[in-house]
């Protein structure tokens, strides 16, 4: 599990949807993803084997029921690595502005 | 009765051992290192409350709960509630965090349930625990949290 399972994973629109529904309904039984996915109930079992293998799903057996769960946490470890610098670097630059600004306004 | 049908399950792999990962949730020294918080119990035994305080000057309690199940280093049950909000026994959800040796790897599964859906708790925690088990991950792997 890396990097590069979690960019593999994200690099298919049937995944992305199926995290997609995860996130406007967490803890879904694979029968109730197949209901809102196009898609036969192989491929979406499929999908989501690719997704716990990221480790951007997780399951829990409740009863005889099998849930999935999203887990952003790898989404987070991607965010802090390539995403927040960037914020950061436009954060300064509003800041630098502000400063700029109130400077000629004197 | 109230609807408390939300809930999350998040899990990470950590390179350490199972000690370790129960020692960073339960000593406050560690904690405060990556969580910004220190979670503080006397002695983090079924029936002990538990708090969660924030490491600035005002040491201000964030969260408060009281220990439901524990068992060193591999599992710990805890009850969760908003300070401005303990007394009313509905605002309670709980975590339960699950710790596994799997090969050279630590699988740290946290479970929060009996959440109650569109709650200002669900909002901040679907934020907050992403943040920490990262920030957890790289402290205990790097020694060095994030900025949370």
């Amino acid at each position: 599990m890396d990097d590069d399972d979690v960019f593999k994973a994200l690099a298919d629109p049937s995944r992305r949807m199926l995290l997609d529904r995860l996130c406007e309904k967490n803890g879904q039984t694979l029968g109730q993803l197949c209901e809102s996915m196009d898609m036969k109930r192989q491929s979406v079992t499929q999908h989501l084997g690719r997704l716990e293998q990221a480790n951007l799903i997780s399951t829990v057996r409740r009863g005889r029921e099998k849930l999935h769960f999203i887990n952003p946490v790898p989404l987070y470890e991607v965010y802090e690595r390539w995403i927040r610098k960037f914020e950061e670097g436009r954060l300064s630059l509003l800041h630098d502005l502000k400063q700029q600004l109130e400077r000629n306004k004197k | 009765m109230t609807d408390k049908s939300a809930s999350f399950v998040y899990v990470t792999f950590i390179r350490t051992t199972p000690e370790k990962v129960f020692e960073a949730i339960t000593k406050p020294e560690i904690a405060r290192r990556y969580w910004g918080h220190e979670n503080v119990s006397e002695d983090w035994q079924p029936g002990s409350s538990w708090q969660h305080v924030r490491t600035d000057e005002a040491r201000t309690v964030d969260l408060v709960g009281e220990v439901i199940e524990s068992d060193p280093p591999k599992r710990l049950v805890i009850s969760w509630a908003n300070e401005s909000q303990k007394d009313d026994p509905d605002q309670y959800s709980r975590v339960t965090f699950d710790i596994e040796p799997q090969g050279d790897l630590v699988k740290l599964t946290v479970a929060h349930d009996e959440l109650q859906p569109g709650s200002g708790m669900l909002n901040g925690i679907s934020k907050g625990w992403p943040q920490v088990l990262s920030s957890m991950k790289s402290f205990l792997e790097t020694g060095q949290g994030f900025d949370l």
